[in-house]
């Protein structure tokens, strides 16, 4: 069992609570600092693909799993990261402007779509931003001077100091270097007031206002740098692919960020990273474990879709706090070890007696 | 204790000596003639009172007579149809909702509005809102500019905490606390913004006489302790009694009495109305 004494405010404001933490994030760190040198590139190009599903993840983690607005249509941010960071390197930006500049363009597309967004909530939103991602699906297509339509666009590798990232582990630590920081950013901001009136806002509207939260302005935020952080997500999945085309940012991507959140769980960043390696790594397991299953539903067409639907469907029916609350779950057994309740983590009815009979 | 800062000068009228506000003393708050209608129906009709600073104003009348409705028009939830609002002689009748907390204005709902997902920490320093500078550059670089602010916050919520003696449920989230804890909390995050006036919606419903009586307590010190005016909505008249210098009597949307809570208690048309029936 482990208790935890704190002595200072400090305490609840750390990055680490304690010393265990410290300790197992350094280890990850140090992992993930040595994974090139004993991984092949094929693996390390798997793991910089984790890494911008995980920077998009962390945005899209903003908006639904802190702010509770929906979007069915955060791949449109991604493919105006990309398109803009392609087209500006092509037109001879440098990479190191050409990237911040993909990310304000999204996050410019995140406030044009809170003004509609802000008067709508629940289906709706989601109807409201996947219609946003068919307009700008059909943007790319059709504006071919900038997209080249259908042709597409090839993507040179990132460029820094006049040095090109060509190789794949230079990407692996770019991306990486990326993550950390965008992860840093969250974490300070929901930490802080602004991450406070974003969740306030998911839990309740009204209670925000009374509070003093500016509604518009709070969901206007979420909204922008939300499609910042995923447009920037973007500009590197681009990078990653070194080939942009419309059908790349079609509503399959934008489905497969929001599988990430909501099976990650939501309302965490660790829910939009573990996300991001279940949607990122389930490819692979399924390729690894085409060997060993009976050929008959090995070689089934659609397997990897039908099976990232059941696990969807799975954690919102069985663990809706998604493999993160699954993990705080197991570890408090541990942490309460002799003394663990198994109703911990269920919810107190609360009754209310609003019609009072006298 | 800086809690103690913000009592103000104006000393209460005792419910006993001085059953009126002196004419002199300016008002803290005035609803004057305030009305709205939904569809066809009035919920509010031409309501006027005031309310001075330091004291317990109750409004109390049956069920569907109005009276969340008034906190939800003081709150700016909804638009009056007509009438003005006045706090601290500042016309408050057209001002954007989330600029009351601000004001001074802090209030608790009738259905328990708490913030579910987050801890009661959490919701105690969102209370903190209308009092924090937000600047999401410096937030998310968590400046040490941020980090002190931080800690003004945490410690005025501490304080509120100690207050309401909340300690043990610092950590727990909403979800996970009994229904008479999430009262408190509640009245504790509205405590966290520093009000001048405070908006009590059925503070004591659903609680138990012990539950109850606490609440009753805990109304005292916050009008002495820490000089907040407050508006209280309660069905249960031992508390209304108790604790409050005048009461607004409501019915059907309109005005049935106003005055000490024994004028109010003896007045036939609120008896009437209680008894049930239509007042004349
Ligand atoms: N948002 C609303 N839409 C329609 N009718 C409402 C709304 N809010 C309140 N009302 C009506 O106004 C009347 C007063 O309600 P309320 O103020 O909640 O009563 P109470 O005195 O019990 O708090 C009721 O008839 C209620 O149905
Ligand atoms: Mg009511």
């Amino acid at each position: 069992m482990r208790i935890l004494f704190k002595t200072s405010y400090l305490d609840d404001i750390r990055l680490f609570q304690h010393s265990g933490q410290v300790f197992w994030y350094g280890l990850l760190t140090v992992g993930l600092l040595l994974a090139p040198f004993v991984l092949g590139d094929f693996y390390v190009g798997e793991l910089s693909y984790v890494f911008v599903l995980a920077i998009a993840g962390v945005g899209l983690m903003l908006l639904i799993g802190y702010t509770g607005l929906v979007s069915l249509g955060h791949g449109a941010f991604m493919a105006i990261g990309a398109y803009t960071n392609t087209y500006l390197i092509t037109k001879g930006v440098p990479f190191l402007i050409a990237f911040p500049a993909a990310g304000l363009a999204a996050l410019l597309a995140g406030v044009l779509i809170a003004v509609p967004a802000n008067r709508m909530t629940g289906i709706y939103l989601a109807i409201a931003t996947l219609a946003f991602s068919q307009i700008v699906e059909q943007l790319v297509i059709r504006w071919e001077s900038v997209t080249r339509g259908f042709q597409g666009m090839p993507v040179p590798a990132p460029e820094l100091f006049g040095h090109a990232l060509a190789r794949p582990w230079e990407f692996y630590y770019f991306c990486l270097a990326v993550l950390i920081l965008v992860v840093l950013a969250a974490i300070n901001l929901t930490r802080s007031p602004t991450g406070r009136a974003m969740v306030a806002i998911r839990d309740s509207e009204i209670s925000a206002q009374s509070l003093g939260v500016n509604l518009v302005q709070y969901k206007t935020i979420a909204f922008a740098l939300s499609a910042g952080i995923t447009g920037l997500g973007g500009a590197l999945l681009g990078h990653k692919m070194r080939f942009i085309s419309p059908d790349a940012f079609n509503i399959l991507l934008s489905i497969q960020l929001l599988l990430m959140v909501v099976v990650g769980g939501l309302g965490s960043i660790h829910g939009a990273i573990l996300g991001a390696i279940f949607v990122g790594g389930l490819p692979q397991a399924i390729a690894l474990m085409r060997d060993y299953l009976p050929p008959t539903i090995a070689r089934t067409p659609g397997l990897e879709p039908g099976l990232f639907g059941v696990v969807m469907v799975s954690v919102v029916l069985f663990e809706p706090l998604g493999i993160y609350g699954r993990w705080l779950k197991i570890k408090a057994f541990f942490d309460y070890f002799p003394i663990y309740r198994r109703a911990t983590f269920k919810r107190q009815r609360s009754y209310l007696k609003t019609e009072r009979v006298r | 204790m800086t809690l103690t800062e913000t009592r103000t000068d104006a000393v209460a009228p005792s419910a006993s000596a001085a059953p009126r506000r002196q004419a002199d003393a300016p008002a803290l708050f005035e609803a004057d003639d305030i009305s709205i209608a939904f569809g066809g129906i009035k919920a509010v009709d031409g309501v006027t009172f005031d309310v001075a600073a330091g004291e317990i104003f109750a409004i109390v009348g049956p069920n569907g007579a109005g009276k969340s409705t008034i906190f939800n028009l003081i709150s700016r939830i909804y638009e009056p149809t007509g009438g003005r609002l006045t706090f601290q002689g500042q016309d408050i009748t057209n001002v954007p909702p989330h600029t009351i907390a601000r004001r001074g204005i802090a209030r608790t709902f009738q259905n328990i509005e708490l913030f579910e997902h987050a801890t009661v920490l959490d919701n105690l320093l969102i209370g903190r809102h209308c009092r924090a500078k937000p600047n999401i550059f410096a937030e998310m670089l968590f400046t040490p500019g941020v980090r002190r602010r931080e800690l003004e916050h945490r410690e005025a919520v501490e304080e509120v905490i100690d207050f309401l003696d909340l300690a043990n449920y610092r950590d727990q989230r909403i979800s996970g606390l009994p229904y008479g804890v999430r009262k408190v909390v509640e009245l504790a995050r509205a405590l966290c913004a520093r009000p001048k006036l405070l908006l009590l919606d059925e503070p004591a419903s659903g609680l138990n006489t012990e539950e109850t009586e606490e609440v009753a307590f805990w109304i005292d010190d916050i009008k002495n302790d820490l000089g907040i005016t407050v508006i209280m909505i309660e069905h249960d008249m031992s508390l209304v009694s108790a604790v409050s210098n005048r009461v607004l009597a409501l019915n059907n949307g309109r005005t049935l009495a106003l005055g000490t809570p024994s004028e109010v208690q003896s007045n036939p048309a609120v008896i009437e109305a209680y008894l049930g029936g239509e007042a004349p």
